[in-house]
């Protein structure tokens, strides 16, 4: 069969006679709630025009946990599992960030000692998070082996956590007033070690994406957030940093000494998918420098508030002893750990972004009202804006570099 | 930079009707549920508060009016500090709040939470639908008269709802062939495994379950 050939002349008219025959009809699309790109029960509702996005409206009401009723039944003591499960990649960070606002409620200092520890459970954190997220993102664009790699420095993480925590995953390591307990013989060597080798291998995962021809042409230019967009939108974290605001809770208003440490905060200046990626990145560089600092002046004393006694369980060689110390307990433990009434808000800067708890007290042992402001509901709140107008295939890498939780996006 | 003090100060002065509000950190100012539009707008133009951190509300309990008290958190980026500014709802049975969201889009989001969770209704909210209950649930499960176990509902699907009418009825939660029942007896004999309610191709489903 001869081929028609488009002569210089009658282009024009074949373009018209193709758009004719290619009329786009718009399509709908659910995308999840179990796509592989959307991490967990996110649904988002499509609307296609050929490839490119023209609508979409995120469904995220799958999970139904009921962390803040839950809040309003328990006491304070007997809520810090529940932080473990919002971010579930940090939850060191959760416990910190949950036990400094109740802190706050109570009008409690903790000692050095547990601020140290503290500080170094959230770095940690942040890297185990960010490990998990630039794999995860690794894998969505098409790139496995970064997954791999972070993974096994996860794990050596992971072996931190339980030698400090008992706990690898769940860990529940904070108290109201200072930590569960002091960190073992030896650990802290073993975490300088850890950040010794954790940084070349570092470079060498970032290598695998930062040049990458496949990974720049899917994430550089694509789901570009502005300054403005960034703010309005109530981004926190990387995510906002990425798109060039120098917004970080941990040099703004410091809280467990974080003004003690020299550390930078890396922004991005186009906001585009490669600039949060490159923000994680040097976040991680940035904890392993803090975790150094903390280390080299680690403080000596008591990892928890030995003056709280109406707040703090009593150690269990007293509670043994002394018919004081086991009234106390069984106080605390059975009516929880009485607080004045009042109205505090506490954020802290998590992995995701700034991960806040406003706590309503009418006195006693339980919360009146528990709202949770979790970084990853806002961070997603975006999508409507930033998918328009962009191809199917670049929500995948929207979606990734958000590097969202679904079990924080749930109440 | 603004100290809170002055914050506070000015708030009053522009608006009289503003009063303290205790808090334990935060400068936290109460306001007139009419007021509080103009109050952000001028938190976030003449004081820099340009970040809204959240949108919550408060119940009271049953029996207090005002029920609802809606409270916004403000930040200011360039400032470091927050305002917390709460304002009772007017009515105690359909609360209303002004929504804010022409100010800053983050509030559809968090103003869609409240109303799922609390049944505030924002006005001129541009899209205010549920946002993690499914649309058509009848309760609000944060108010106080909400249960922690919650309340048993037919989960009437929309879709499917709509064309035939029907309802899906929910899984049995107690007595079910895998679920222990709780305060009966001993658990060791509430164990599925005891009760031996499980059903298989040999055994036939128990009529009851």
């Amino acid at each position: 069969m001869a081929t028609e050939y488009a002569f210089p002349d009658s282009a024009a008219k074949n373009a018209d006679a193709a758009a004719q025959e290619f009329q786009t009809e718009k399509m709908s699309l659910a995308m999840g709630p179990s796509h592989p790109s959307t991490h967990g029960v996110l649904r988002l509702q499509l609307e296609l025009d050929g490839e490119v996005v023209t609508q979409c409206d995120p469904i995220l009401g799958y999970l139904h946990r009921g962390d803040e009723k839950i809040a309003e039944n328990m006491t304070y003591n007997q809520f810090v599992p529940y932080t473990d499960r919002l971010d579930y990649l940090a939850p060191l960070a959760n416990n910190v960030a949950y036990a400094i606002a109740v802190e706050k409620l109570a009008n409690l200092q903790v000692p050095a000692r547990c601020e140290a520890i503290r500080v170094i459970c959230c770095e940690l954190a942040r890297i185990s998070a960010h490990l998990l997220g630039l794999g995860a993102y690794g894998i969505d664009v098409g790139a496995w082996s970064v997954f791999l790699y972070s993974f096994e420095e996860r794990e050596k993480l992971y072996k931190l956590f339980e030698e400090l925590t008992g706990a690898r995953f769940t860990t529940s390591y904070t108290r109201i007033g200072g930590v569960a307990r002091d960190v073992p013989e030896g650990w802290n060597e073993r975490v300088g070690k850890f950040c010794d080798q954790f940084l070349p291998i570092l470079e060498e995962i970032l290598s695998l994406l930062t040049r990458n021809k496949i990974f720049t042409g899917r994430t550089q230019g694509v789901g570009i957030i502005s300054k403005a967009d960034a703010i309005s939108y109530g981004l926190t974290g990387p995510n906002l940093r990425g798109s060039g605001v120098a917004f970080d809770l941990r040099k703004d208003r410091p809280y467990s000494g974080y003004e003690k440490y020299e550390f930078d905060v890396p922004v991005g200046t186009t906001g585009d998918c490669y600039d949060r990626y490159l923000c994680r990145g040097e976040e991680m560089r940035q904890s392993v420098r803090i975790v150094r600092q903390v280390l080299a002046n680690f403080p000596a004393g008591s990892y928890y508030n030995e003056d709280a006694k109406k707040i703090f369980a009593p150690r269990k060689d007293k509670v043994l002893t002394s018919m004081e110390e086991l009234i106390n307990n069984f106080m605390i433990t059975t009516e929880g750990p009485q607080m004045p009434a009042g109205e505090v808000y506490f954020e802290a800067e998590n992995p995701k972004g700034a991960l806040g708890f406003f706590i309503v007290s009418k006195g006693g042992g339980v919360p009146y009202r528990m709202k949770i402001r979790s970084p990853s509901f806002c961070n997603l709140s975006i999508l409507p804006k930033v998918c328009v107008g962009s191809l199917v295939s670049d929500t995948v890498s929207i979606l990734g570099s958000l590097d969202f939780v679904m079990g924080e996006c749930d109440r | 930079m603004t100290a809170p003090a002055d914050v506070t100060a000015a708030l009053q002065s522009k608006f009289p009707l503003a009063t303290l509000r205790p808090s334990g950190d935060h400068p936290a100012l109460n306001l007139p549920i009419a007021e509080v539009f103009a109050a952000l707008k001028y938190l976030r133009d003449e004081f820099a508060y340009d970040f809204l951190v959240d949108v919550t509300a408060i119940d009271n309990g049953v029996d207090a009016s005002p029920r609802f008290t809606a409270v916004w958190h403000v930040y200011s980026t360039t400032g470091h500090g927050y305002v917390r500014l709460a304002a009772d709802c007017l009515k105690d049975e359909k609360p209303v709040a002004p929504s804010v969201v022409s100010l800053w889009a983050t509030a559809n989001w968090h103003e869609r939470e409240a109303f799922d969770l609390m049944g505030i209704v924002f006005e001129n909210h541009p899209d205010l639908r549920r946002i993690l209950m499914w649309d058509g649930y009848p309760y609000h499960p944060l108010r106080k008269d909400f249960p922690l176990a919650g309340i048993q509902t037919p989960l009437p699907d929309i879709e499917v709802g709509e064309l035939t009418g029907a309802s899906v009825k929910p899984a049995p939660m107690m007595g079910g062939p895998f679920v222990a029942s709780s305060g009966e007896m001993n658990m060791t004999d509430a164990e599925p495994s005891a009760k031996d309610e499980s059903w298989n191709e040999r055994s036939e489903k128990p009529a009851t379950a």
